[in-house]
């Protein structure tokens, strides 16, 4: 028999005790004893409380403890008993190992009966005394003995027979009594002691005293602590002594789970049991903890159950459900459920409802109302998959009701417990319930028929009532509220109006939360789903917005699948609000898209190739992106540098991947272009630096739209630069670093603006069509998916740069853009002046012989029409020589023979004029033309003065060129050109194939002239007809002496010609001479022979003076002996009379009396054969008359023995300085002071007495000053070859060895 | 039934099984990258460098349990395992993720696999199906 505690607030008595009277001891068999606080201290309940009527079952419990003995003493001590007690905290220690808690002690003093002590075997915690205290102030020996010890008997007994050990007995004592009674008055302890030794007889503490409670006194207020801790004390024990023994009995129990016929209900009441204790003693925890158990080993047996070990008790739990209530959390103790569950009679749901019910109520005690949302979201899906497991048959939706319910009542409760801010600040810990609502509206309304277009079906309706009946009645506690869950989904099934308005209400505020704790995915989620309501709706603008909203998420994350479904419910809405470019541009992207199936590919291919054929309005044309229908991979330049000449063919080949599922017929292909006037310059070949690896080729990046995005995960490179910062005044380096060009590429944001979307573009990009500009064109092309690549044909009639800029398809009414080509593709195109060379065919080009050059002529722009010629301006000095057969080939830029021709070569007097045949701009004509280079005859001085003529003509200069021992002479031509109104200026460079070199040879009188070819080219030549001629002297006679009349002339070799020339009366002292032969590469025809012309003359050809020298042996010998000294006689003759000119110029100032001449003698040695002894040279006054002779003895001294040439004698001129000022002061003069002065100290070593008179002028020279020299100085000339004859050069005498002289020397070289 | 994504949220490898209702796991994986990156900013404050990797059940759905994995160069690791499926606790999934994680770091060791592109490769294949199989 258990008690029922039905005590309501109002009659909670703060007089007194509680009398069992009071207690209203219903005898509700088994009837469970409600527990609940209604403390004040949390504001939840407050607010409930205001808005509700107080519950009936609301009570606040505590431990109950007996009161026996003297009722009064109790009533009268009652009130600070009942105040004191929880004053302080007592530390409650626990078993197994459970951490201690200080726990404040509240009591229910009850009356004692003997009913109230439980019976064997009942497990009722919450009517079980835990203490008994018997009352008593007696102090009267008498009395104890006569009453009140018999009356304790009778208490103890009870007790003992029930086996409670807790008990105390407190003796009041106050002085009133004690003066009251004074006569029996008893020592005070004597009662006390016959109590203990009564009744506590080893257990002292059983019995305490209070002395004077009502008295305001240290000495009461001592004894009511030490009263108030043994009670607390006493509890305590009680409490850990029997919530100890009643949980090893319920383990035990639980332990018995594996028997047959334990009921999972009964046990649930048991452990539910000591929850209630705990929660009354506010432990909430603890409370917590047993429910949670209950919860873990339920679910556990469920899950048993799915691994197919059913428990029978189970069974009651696999009922069909019948009601879909949704949790309730008002009332801290469901009694309907709790009844059921006791009964054995409650659902799964029922079950879960009151477990999660209590739980909320222990949690929001604990003030963690977030962690009732997150178990709560738990258990609601817990609960849908433990039906599913367990098979229970719900009706369906009914669940979607459950869960609905259930997430509003949370959500209720945890509002009427939190304020606003503290609910916006959590909204992360309810936004789940929220979503979860939602959905399970939504699906609600999908099954009550609430979200299509025409309204619900009368088996909608049927639906819709049997989900209603499931609900039941509104709770009484909700009946008044106005905005209960109940009344909510009864509002929104009811019509498709109220669902809307719900359903909108609950997705945006599950949305504005989302958002608001940043969960954008999530929000996009619930953002897509109403969507789809909308599209049921048939509401498809609004669906949109949401669905793009999402899918620039997927899109800009790279989610392709549900980047794929969204766009085709993108697709689904564009078409339902006939927006036509965005479906097309949608269709396109869909076509594309490899997640789609082959059919439904060529489903939207073929929405856009029927539109594209519609013939509707041919002015609505529809512009779309070309990256959703084909990429550009690849472009080729074909010729590869992307440069051509005005006209020229120029191919573009590009490379497109069409993303199509089918082929697809192109009307037209367009590429803009945009012309930049002459950027390149007219000849840009070299502009065109080629940045491609590939030359000609640009590689197109692609962002391929259907794999994971490569932009985002690589991004752009990076184009990293060096920087410096130099400080402006020194110069020196403040800081170095890296900087990345292109960070707007790298740092742009990944979210919106995403090279990604630019080819996902969700609508069409805004592109604008720049027309009018030129255009690559191909017609009617047909796309094969995949690669295909497209010729163009380029335009390139103006010079200038060419930018490819835009990219058009253009299918019917469909025009597919690719807005910018990057990166930007350029070609050139030039225009190209006429150009005219000429060079040699062979090199080096000879001169003197015919030679072939080569002409060129690239036509540039010009076309040579007919009758245009070339006017070559003849020169003597190159004439072009006629030939028979001259052709010219035309070749194209690709130096392909295109055309041969037979020029026609005119000659004039003054001009050569060339007909050119007719040429295309851009081409090559080439012909070849003979010239012969004249060799200019003779010398440098020689021609320069023969081609003085006065007339205004390029004189080719001779010179001689450093690569070639060869003289080379530049020619150059003055061509007229068609094009030009100027001449074209050209030079050729000819060589000299020949050096040549003449000489005069003496013998005597007899004269010889010697001239030397050389041939310094590489080429052999053949000599013929050598001749010479003097031009002046005619009865001068040349006679050759060169016996052969045709010579072979090698290469690097030379030929000697010799001529005796011979005179009549007089020999001319200058003589013109002319060598002339004529010659011919080797092995060439007689008839190729062409003069050669050497032009030279001669001065002072006479012989003036004979030399003679005689080596005189010494005295008395025959011949010479080496070591001896003997004479040398030098005999100098003159042998002609002087000539006028000689006078003049030799010795025109020194004729005072008689004509005479100084000459220098000097007799030299330079082999060291001779030692010249005393004065080695001389002066001699030579008088200007035939036979005049001087004679020189000199003595010399041979060195060695044998046959020794003569000492060299040589003859100068001296010129007196007086002289000199007639003689220009030239600087070749000066160089021969040099040598003079010289010469002057070795005569002045040799004591020469003959040069006295020239000393002091030579010293005053080397003192004096220096702008005197050249007037002053006297100076030796030497004579020309011929002048003097030395009969005695290379003449050699005899010298015998030294008679003593035996040593000889052997020199073997 | 499960995924690999990473650092920028670009999936780089996705397998799921059953195969028909794959566009949903897309849809449950795509959403809880919100959660795993509430959670990576909650422990970036909280903890220093010493992070649990995985981290724990994301969210519950009424079919679907999602948890998920962070490595510490912010690549995520989601794994969705049916809520029927009461056989893997928190320890094994603890440790498939451990075993997807060194096997991604295979991969990535790989030097042949562009970072960035999704996962091909056979052994990782082969780790998945097999966690598959195992978890049924």
């Amino acid at each position: 028999m258990t008690y029922s505690l039905r005590v309501s607030r109002k009659c909670r008595g703060d007089t007194g005790p509680i009398d069992t009277t009071q207690l209203h001891t219903q005898a509700l068999t088994k009837k469970p004893v409600f527990v609940c606080h209604f403390h004040g201290v949390l504001p939840l309940t407050h607010m409930e409380c205001q808005e509700e009527k107080p519950i009936i079952y609301t009570m606040e419990n505590k431990p109950i403890v007996t009161c026996a003995g003297d009722q009064s003493v109790f009533t009268s001590l009652y009130t600070s008993l009942a105040q004191q007690l929880p004053r302080e905290p007592m530390e409650w220690r626990r078993t197994y190992g459970r951490a201690p808690k200080m726990i404040h002690l509240e009591a229910n003093f009850v009356q004692f009966k003997e009913e109230l002590l439980p019976k064997e075997g009942n497990k009722a915690l919450l009517t079980f005394p835990f203490l008994h205290i018997y009352w008593t102030d007696c102090c009267d020996t008498e009395v104890y003995k006569g009453s009140v010890k018999e009356d304790m008997m009778r208490w103890q007994n009870s007790l003992r027979a029930h086996g409670s050990a807790d008990w105390v007995i407190v003796v009041v004592e106050t002085n009133d009594n004690k003066k009251k009674n004074k006569t029996n008055i008893l020592p005070r302890s004597s009662i006390v002691d016959k109590i203990r030794s009564d009744f506590c007889n080893k257990q002292n503490d059983r019995c305490v005293v209070l002395s004077d409670p009502l008295k305001d006194s240290s000495r009461s207020q001592e004894s009511w602590n030490s009263l108030l801790l043994k009670l607390r004390t006493l509890l305590l024990m009680s409490f850990t002594k029997n919530l100890g023994r009643f949980e090893d009995d319920m383990r035990t129990l639980r332990e018995k789970r594996t028997q047959p016929g334990w009921s999972f209900c009964e046990y649930f009441m048991v452990q539910e049991e000591l929850a209630f204790v705990f929660e009354m003693l506010q432990q909430f925890e603890d409370a917590l903890v047993q429910y949670d158990e209950l919860d873990a080993l339920f679910t556990q047996y469920v899950l048993n159950f799915g691994a197919g070990d059913a428990a029978n008790w189970l069974g009651s739990f696999c009922a069909p459900v019948r009601s879909w209530s949704g949790l309730l959390l008002r009332r801290p103790i469901d009694m309907e459920k709790r009844d059921g569950i006791q009964r054995g009679e409650a659902s799964l749901l029922d079950l879960r409802s009151y477990l999660f019910s209590r739980q909320c109520t222990l949690l929001i005690f604990l003030q963690r109302p977030w962690e009732v949302t997150q178990r709560a979201l738990e258990l609601l899906h817990n609960c849908v998959q433990e039906l599913r497991l367990l098979e229970v048959t719900v009706l369906e939706g009914a669940l979607d009701c459950w869960v609905f319910l259930s997430c509003l009542e949370v959500l209720h409760r945890i509002e009427g417990c939190c304020d606003q801010a503290q609910l916006a600040a959590n909204c992360s810990h309810t936004v789940g319930l929220w979503a979860y609502a939602t959905d399970k509206l939504k699906s609600l309304g999908e099954h009550c028929g609430l979200v299509s277009e025409k309204g619900p079906t009368s088996e909608d309706l049927n639906r819709t009532v049997d989900l209603l009946a499931g609900l039941g009645d509104e709770r009484p506690e909700t009946v008044n509220s106005l905005q209960s869950p109940y009344k909510k989904l009864k509002e929104a099934l009811s019509s498709m109006e109220a669902f809307e308005r719900h359903y909108l209400e609950l997705s945006h505020a599950a949305m504005e939360m989302y958002r608001a704790i940043g969960r954008l995915r999530s929000a996009r989620l619930v953002g897509k789903s109403l969507a789809e309501f909308y599209m049921r709706k048939g509401d498809p603008e609004r669906a949109e917005t949401f669905l793009q909203e999402a899918l620039k998420s997927y899109v800009s994350e790279g989610w392709s699948l549900p980047v794929t479904h969204t766009r085709r419910q993108i697709a689904e809405c564009q078409k339902l609000l006939a927006r036509t470019d965005d479906y097309l541009q949608t269709s396109a992207l869909l076509a594309g898209d490899v997640n789609l199936t082959m059919e439904e590919r060529k489903h939207f291919c073929q929405e856009i190739l029927t539109f594209a054929d519609k013939s509707g309005d041919p002015s609505h044309k529809v512009t779309l992106g070309m990256g959703v229908f084909t990429q550009l991979t690849r472009l080729q330049f074909c010729p590869a540098t992307a440069s051509v000449h005005s006209g020229a063919v120029l191919q573009v080949e590009l490379t497109l991947r069409c993303l199509m599922p089918v082929s697809v017929r192109i009307q037209q292909l367009a590429a803009s272009i945009h012309f930049d006037l002459e950027r390149g310059g007219t000849n840009g070949r070299s502009k065109v630096a080629q940045r491609q690896t590939n030359p000609g080729t640009v590689e197109f990046l692609q962002a391929d739209s259907t794999e994971a995005p490569p932009f985002s995960v690589a991004g752009p490179p990076l184009e990293l630069d060096e920087i410096q910062d130099r400080s402006p005044s020194d110069n020196s380096l403040n800081s170095a670093g890296v900087v990345c060009k292109n960070t707007h590429l790298v740092m742009r944001r990944h979210d919106s603006n995403s090279p990604l979307d630019t080819v996902n573009c969700v609508s069409p990009p805004a592109v604008a069509i720049k027309e009018g500009g030129q255009m690559l064109k191909v017609q009617d092309v047909t796309l094969q998916p995949g690669n295909n690549n497209i010729i163009f044909t380029a335009p390139s009639g103006q010079p200038g740069t060419y930018t490819l800029r835009q990219l058009y398809a253009t299918v019917g009414r469909v025009q597919f853009v690719l807005p910018h080509i990057y990166p930007s593709v350029q070609y050139e195109v030039y225009s190209q002046e006429p150009q005219l060379t000429v060079e040699p065919s062979s090199e080096p080009l000879l001169a003197g012989l015919p030679q072939r050059v080569k002409f060129t002529l690239l036509t540039g722009h010009y076309a040579v029409k007919k009758g245009d010629a070339l006017q070559l301006s003849n020169t003597d000095t190159m004439p072009i020589l006629p030939s028979t057969s001259c052709t010219a080939c035309i070749s194209n830029p690709a130096a392909e023979l295109v055309g041969e021709s037979v020029l026609s070569i005119q000659s004039s007097e003054k001009v050569t004029s060339i007909s050119l045949p007719p040429t295309p701009p851009y081409h090559t004509l080439e012909f070849q033309l003979e010239v012969l280079c004249v060799i200019p005859p003779g010398t440098d001085r020689s021609t320069n003065e023969r081609l003085t003529n006065g007339e205004v003509r390029h004189r080719p200069r001779s010179y001689s060129h450093p690569d070639t021992p060869m003289t080379a002479i530049d020619q150059r031509m003055s061509i007229d050109c068609p094009w030009s109104i100027y001449s074209t200026l050209l030079a050729l460079t000819f060589y000299i194939p020949f050096k040549t070199k003449h000489s005069l040879l003496s013998a005597g009188n007899r004269k010889y002239i010697q001239v030397c070819v050389q041939n310094v080219s590489d080429v052999n030549f053949t000599l013929a007809e050598v001749k010479l001629t003097e031009k002046q002297h005619a009865l001068l006679e040349l006679q050759s002496l060169n016996t052969k009349t045709q010579q072979l002339l090698c290469s690097k070799h030379s030929v000697f010609c010799l001529w005796e020339v011979r005179w009549k009366d007089d020999l001319p002292s200058c003589l013109q001479c002319v060598f002339s032969a004529d010659f011919s590469p080797f092995n060439q025809d007689i008839s190729t022979f062409k003069p050669f012309y050497y032009q030279f003359q001669l001065e002072r050809v006479t012989t003036l003076y004979s030399v003679r020298a005689k080596i005189l042996p010494p005295a008395g010998e025959q011949y010479c002996r080496s070591g001896l000294l003997c004479g040398l006689e030098v005999c100098m003759t003159r042998l002609t009379e002087p000539a006028e000119g000689e006078i003049a110029e030799d010795s025109k100032t020194d004729t005072d009396s008689l004509k005479t001449t100084k000459l220098m003698y000097e007799v030299a040695d330079s082999s060291s054969n001779w030692a010249v002894c005393g004065k080695s040279s001389g002066m001699v006054l030579m008088p200007v008359a035939a036979r005049a002779t001087h004679k020189v003895q000199i003595e010399v001294m041979p060195l060695f023995a044998g046959h020794l040439p003569f000492p060299k004698i040589k003859v100068l001129k001296y010129m007196p300085h007086t002289a000199a000022v007639a003689i220009q002061p030239d600087p070749d003069s000066c160089v021969e002071n040099d040598s003079l002065s010289l010469l002057d100290k070795t005569l002045d070593d040799q004591t020469d007495t003959a040069s006295i008179r020239s000393r002091g002028s030579v010293h005053s020279v080397g003192s004096g000053d220096q702008q005197q020299k050249g007037v002053a100085m006297p100076r030796l000339e030497p004579f020309s070859p011929g002048q003097v004859f030395n009969h005695s050069n290379m003449q050699q005498v005899l010298v015998l060895p030294s008679t003593d002289d035996h040593i000889m020397e052997v020199n073997a070289t | 039934m499960n995924y690999t994504s990473r650092a920028n949220n670009y999936p780089l490898y996705i397998r799921s099984v059953p195969t028909q209702n794959e566009l949903k796991f897309h849809y449950t994986v795509h959403t809880s990258l919100d959660v795993v990156e509430e959670k990576i900013s909650a422990v970036g404050k909280s903890l220093g460098d010493q992070r649990e990797l995985y981290l724990g059940l994301l969210y519950p759905t009424e079919d679907y349990k999602v948890y998920g994995y962070v490595t510490n160069s912010k690549v995520k690791f989601v794994i969705v395992v049916d809520s029927s499926n009461t056989s893997l606790r928190d320890n094994e999934i603890r440790s498939m993720f451990r075993k997807l994680h060194n096997s991604f770091t295979d991969v990535m060791c790989n030097p042949f696999h562009n970072p960035g592109d999704q996962i091909q490769s056979k052994a990782f294949d082969g780790i998945v199906s097999g966690m598959m199989v195992q978890t049924g």
